[in-house]
C-alpha cells in the first residue's frame, strides 16, 4: 500500500532537516500509530505524504500502490485514495459544505470510473455517513467547518473520510483538543471505517486515543527517525515511561 | 486652460455651437448653469486627490478624437443577447448609444401612476425638468456637470405615491458606436411616498471602438419608498465608464443599490449617498472583476446629515493579469447627525503580484453618538484553503474557483432578483474559468 523509504525533507528555503532518513512499510488493511514528542517530525510526514506546499524532499521516495507519490499533486494523491484527515481543518466561508462534498465525492468516482451521484443518492450517502460520528445533518447547508467547534471540526474530517472512501488515511494529531466524548465518538467512527482493504496511519502525541483505535503496528519517531517500531504495547509503555527513554535508547544505539 | 484640441476645449466649442437651438427655455439655464460649472472645475488634473488612481486626463487624453454628438444610430440586426436576463420578467427598456429606442422597449403593463419616458421627449415635462438639475452641491463633480450641460438622452422614471411597481424595469444600454465616441446617457429616477420600484441596469458594448460613456443616474427617494438598484458594467477593452449615481432620500426611505462591475476597460463608479432625513436605510455594494488590463474604481460618499439614519456598505473584488483596482469610499457623519449606524468593508483579492489594489475607507464623524465601523482587506488566495479543498480531490482550478466564488457571494446574496444573481454568477464563473 505504502512504502516510504529513506525519506529526507526540510523546509523549502531552510537549511535545516527535518526528516532524517524515514522508513515505513504499511500493508492493506493494516493500522499503524505514529506516536513522537513535539517537533520529533510528525506533522512534517504527515503533510508530505498529502502533498503540501513548501517542503524539499532531498532524499528518498513514497510509493503508493505502485506509483511514486511524490509526482502527484494533491488532488491527485486523494484521487488515487489518499485522505488527510486535518491536524487543523480549514474553515471555508461561502463554501457550502454539500457542494462541496459533492464535487470532492463525484472527482474521486470520476477518477474510480464510476458515475456521479445523483443529487438524491449523494444526500442518502451524506445523511448515513454522518450518523457514524453523530453530525448534525443540518451541516450540509452549512459553510465548510466555519463556526464548527473543534469537536465538530474533527468529526467532520472523519465525516468527510467515509464521505471519500479511501485506500489509506492520514490523521493527522485528530485526538488533539478533544474531550473523551468527542474521542469515543471520533475513534468509533474510525473503526466502523476499518476495513482489510482501507490502512490507517494515526498520527499521535499521546497514547490515549489508541485505548480506542488499536493499532496493528507502533512506530516512535524522535528527531526526523523512526527509533523504534513495536506493537501495541509501545504505546502502553511510553504512556508510563515518556519519551525521555527511548531518546537515551536512540542514542545508545 | 488646456490646449485648444483638448477634450474640454471641443466640449466647450461643441455647448456654445448649440446653445439655444436644440434646447428649450428653462432646460437652458440649468444646461448653461452646468456648463459652467464643468469649465470652471475642469476635468480633473493629475494631482487631484479625487482622481489619483485613475488619472483620468490622462486616460482622455489617449484616447482618439471623440465624436461628442453621435448621428445615426443603426438598431438593425443589433443583438441585445448580451444584456438580456434569462429568466427575468421585467418591463424593458432599450438605450442605444444614450438613446431610447421605443420599439426595441417594452413597458406595456406598468400600473398606473408609473411612468417610464424617454427623456429626448420629456423636456417640458414639469416632473422631469423640475428634477434634472442635480441639486446636492457637495457631489457637485466635472463628469456630472457635463452630463447635465448636455442632458438630452435617456430615461426618466417616474412613480407616484403609494404606487408599488410589480415589475422590476430593466435598462438595457448598449453603446454601439463604430467611431471614437462620447456618450452620456442619464437616468431619473423619481420615487413618490411609500412607492416601490427595482431597476436592474445592464451596461455593455457591441462596437470595438473607443467610446467614453458618462453617465449619471439620479433618485429622488420619498419617505417610506423602497427601492432596489442593480447595475452590471461589462464592457470592452476600449471602453472608458464614467458612472455618476446621486441618491437623495427622504426620511423613512430605504434605497439599496449594487454594482458590479467586469468591463475589459476603465471604470469609474462614482455614487454619493444623501439620506436626507431621519430613518433612512442605505444599503450600497458592489463586486469588481479586474482582469487583463482592467481599470475598476470605486467612489462612495455617504453623507449622513440627519440622525437615526443606516448605512451599510460592502465592496468586494478580484484581480489578475496587470489590473488596478481603487476603492475610495468615504462616511461623513455630520454633528446633528447622531445615532448613526454605518458599517463600510472593502475586501479584494489579488491573484498575482502584476495587479494592484488602492484601497482607501474614510471615516469621517463629527456627532459623538454613532455607531460606525470600517475594515479594508487586501490579499492573495488562502493557499491553507487551496491545499484543503486540493486535498480532497478536486482539482486546482476547480478549487481555485469555488474559494473566488465563496468570497465573492455575500457581495452577490446582496442581488435579489434570482434570474439576475444566476446571470452575474454565470458571467463571473465564465470569466474565471476561461484560463
Amino acid at each position: 500500500m505504502l512504502e516510504i523509504t529513506n525519506l529526507h525533507a526540510s523546509i523549502e528555503d531552510e537549511e535545516k532537516e527535518i526528516l532524517k532518513g524515514i522508513n515505513l512499510r504499511v500493508g492493506a488493511g493494516e493500522v499503524h500509530a505514529i506516536m513522537g514528542p513535539n517537533g520529533s517530525g510528525k506533522s512534517t510526514l504527515a503533510s508530505i505524504l498529502a502533498g503540501r506546499d513548501g517542503y524539499e524532499i532531498t532524499q528518498g521516495s513514497i510509493n503508493f500502490e505502485g506509483d511514486d507519490l511524490l509526482e502527484m499533486d494533491p488532488d491527485e494523491r486523494a484521487r488515487e485514495g489518499l485522505f488527510l484527515a486535518f491536524q487543523y481543518p480549514v474553515e471555508l466561508p461561502g463554501v457550502n459544505m454539500s457542494t462541496f462534498l459533492r464535487h470532492a465525492v463525484n472527482s474521486v468516482r470520476e477518477h474510480r470510473g464510476q458515475d456521479e451521484l445523483s443529487a438524491v443518492d449523494f444526500l442518502k450517502l451524506m445523511k448515513e455517513k454522518a450518523g457514524l460520528v453523530h453530525l448534525d445533518p443540518s451541516l450540509k447547508s452549512r459553510a465548510v467547518n466555519e463556526g464548527f467547534s473543534g469537536g465538530e471540526k474533527k468529526r467532520s474530517e472523519i465525516f468527510q473520510l467515509a464521505m471519500l472512501e479511501p485506500k489509506l488515511a492520514v490523521l493527522d494529531e485528530t485526538d488533539s483538543g478533544l474531550d473523551i466524548d468527542a474521542l469515543r465518538i471520533v475513534s468509533d467512527g474510525v473503526n466502523q471505517l476499518r476495513s482489510p482493504e482501507r490502512s490507517f496511519v494515526v498520527i499521535t502525541h499521546y497514547q490515549r486515543l489508541l485505548d480506542y483505535i488499536t493499532p496493528d503496528f507502533v512506530h516512535v519517531l524522535v528527531d526526523g527517525r523512526i527509533v523504534k517500531s513495536g506493537g501495541k504495547d509501545l504505546a502502553l509503555k511510553l504512556e508510563e515511561l515518556g519519551y525521555d527513554w527511548i531518546k537515551e535508547d536512540a542514542v545508545v544505539a | 486652460m488646456s490646449d485648444r484640441n483638448s477634450i474640454e476645449s471641443r466640449l466647450l466649442q461643441e455647448w456654445e455651437s448649440r446653445a439655444g437651438s436644440a434646447m428649450n427655455g428653462r432646460l437652458h439655464d440649468s444646461r448653461a448653469e452646468a456648463i459652467k460649472r464643468f469649465r470652471d472645475a475642469g476635468i480633473p488634473a493629475l494631482r487631484s486627490e479625487a482622481w489619483k488612481y485613475t488619472p483620468i486626463r490622462r486616460i482622455l487624453d489617449r484616447m482618439p478624437t471623440l465624436d461628442i454628438d453621435p448621428e445615426g444610430i443603426n438598431t438593425d440586426g443589433l443583438d441585445l443577447g448580451a444584456s438580456t436576463i434569462e429568466g427575468l420578467d421585467a418591463y424593458r427598456v432599450v438605450l442605444v448609444d444614450g438613446r431610447f429606442q421605443a420599439d426595441l422597449s417594452d413597458v406595456t403593463g406598468l400600473p398606473k401612476g408609473a411612468r417610464i419616458l424617454d427623456l429626448r421627449e420629456s423636456s417640458s415635462d414639469e416632473d422631469v425638468v423640475r428634477h434634472l438639475d442635480g441639486t446636492g452641491t457637495e457631489a457637485r463633480d466635472a463628469f456630472a456637470e457635463l452630463n447635465s450641460a448636455f442632458v438630452q438622452d435617456g430615461v426618466a422614471i417616474l412613480v407616484d405615491a403609494g404606487v408599488i411597481v410589480p415589475r422590476p424595469i430593466l435598462i438595457q444600454q448598449i453603446v454601439t458606436a463604430q467611431k471614437p465616441s462620447l456618450v452620456q446617457p442619464r437616468l431619473l429616477g423619481v420615487f413618490g411616498r411609500n412607492s416601490q420600484a427595482r431597476l436592474v441596469e445592464v451596461c455593455s458594448t457591441a462596437g470595438q471602438a473607443e467610446v467614453l460613456t458618462n453617465a449619471f443616474s439620479e433618485f429622488h427617494t420619498a419617505t417610506g419608498a423602497v427601492i432596489d438598484h442593480v447595475r452590471l458594467i461589462d464592457e470592452h477593452a476600449g471602453a472608458v465608464h464614467i458612472n455618476n449615481l446621486r441618491s437623495y432620500q427622504e426620511g423613512g426611505s430605504n434605497f439599496s443599490t449594487n454594482v458590479i462591475t467586469v468591463s475589459a476597460g476603465t471604470v469609474r463608479n462614482q455614487s454619493y449617498f444623501l439620506p436626507d432625513g431621519e430613518h433612512c436605510e442605505t444599503h450600497l455594494s458592489g463586486f469588481y472583476l479586474a482582469q487583463d488590463g482592467a481599470h475598476i474604481d470605486n467612489h462612495t460618499l455617504v453623507d449622513h446629515a440627519k440622525p437615526e439614519c443606516y448605512s451599510n456598505e460592502l465592496f468586494k473584488g478580484i484581480l489578475e493579469n496587470k489590473s488596478v483596482g481603487v476603492f475610495n469610499g468615504k462616511v461623513l457623519v455630520r454633528q446633528d447627525a447622531q445615532k448613526i449606524n454605518a458599517y463600510q468593508s472593502n475586501k479584494s483579492v489579488v491573484l498575482d503580484d502584476t495587479s494592484r489594489m488602492y484601497s482607501k475607507p474614510e471615516l469621517e464623524i463629527y456627532a459623538d453618538d454613532v455607531r460606525c465601523s470600517h475594515g479594508a482587506t487586501t490579499g492573495e488566495l488562502d493557499k491553507d484553503a487551496l491545499f484543503y479543498l486540493q486535498a480532497r480531490g478536486i482539482r486546482q482550478d476547480a478549487a481555485r474557483l469555488m474559494l473566488l466564488e465563496a468570497f465573492a457571494s455575500d457581495v452577490l446574496d446582496r442581488i435579489k432578483e434570482e434570474p439576475v444573481r444566476a446571470h452575474v454568477d454565470q458571467l463571473i464563473r465564465s470569466r474565471l474559468s476561461r484560463n
